[in-house]
């Protein structure tokens, strides 16, 4: 970076290390069901509103907002703060 | 107004209307494309409903999420259970699911999508007052 913009280099780190990536949330994801198939999109480019396709065995058996609640656990209060909007598609191995 | 003040509001809402919608904005100006979209889809099926406004004040999400374990924005519950977001709510109502919940009959083309214009949009007719007790 040039010495011109070094005025402020400090809030210009806290705003990337604050924004999420969709490959940070597939990571958290998977680390957490390590069964399942997972494709995050970030939908607007801006790292807050996200969209995360989970195909996993653990979903088996639960009910639909059973099974989203797993995912937004993975993120805790993030959702809602950091993570804007999580938008959820949830399926077992068995479901197309 | 306190939080479990609040927290009380929020209860008896949730328990004294069948189809209680907690949304960004109203059915009638929703601010956020989740909270028109699934208020949208109640509307689209015709149904009786009431709907609060979260963003008058911050606590009211906070106690709202505390209280149902849902992060985010908008929530449906129907009698008194929490059904979901904007994306349970998207899939139900595209199975025809929700409609069935609801007692509601599907509208006669089924690929018409739930997002009526704002000119078009039907007033919802659910107790709608609930609103101006929280909004100070």
């Amino acid at each position: 970076m040039g010495s011109g913009l070094s005025k402020s280099p400090g809030r210009a780190d806290a705003i990337f290390v604050d924004v999420p990536s969709a490959d940070q949330l597939k990571t958290r994801i998977e680390a957490a069901l390590p069964d399942a198939q997972v494709r995050v999109e970030d939908l607007t480019g801006g790292g807050d509103h996200f969209r995360a396709e989970v195909v996993s065995g653990q979903f088996d058996g639960l009910s639909r907002i059973e099974q989203h609640q797993l995912v937004y656990g993975v993120f805790g209060k993030e959702v809602g703060g950091a993570i804007h909007a999580l938008s959820i598609k949830t399926s077992t191995p068995g479901e197309s | 107004m306190t939080n479990a003040e609040i927290h009380d509001f929020l209860e008896k809402a949730i328990g004294e209307n069948n189809v209680m919608l907690f949304m960004k904005g109203t059915p009638e100006e929703p601010r956020c494309g989740f909270s028109l979209r699934t208020s949208g889809a109640l509307n689209t099926l015709d149904v009786r409903y009431a709907a609060l406004d979260v963003l008058p004040d911050p606590r009211i999400r906070q106690e709202l999420s505390g209280l149902s374990g849902w992060p985010t924005i908008p929530q449906l519950f129907i009698g008194g259970e929490l059904v979901g977001g904007c994306d349970i709510v998207m899939e139900m109502y595209e199975k025809g699911e929700l409609a069935e919940r609801l007692g509601a009959d599907m509208p006669e083309d089924e690929d018409v999508e739930p997002a009526p214009a704002p000119g078009e949009m039907p007033v919802s007719n659910g107790p709608i007052p609930l609103e101006n007790k929280l909004n100070r």
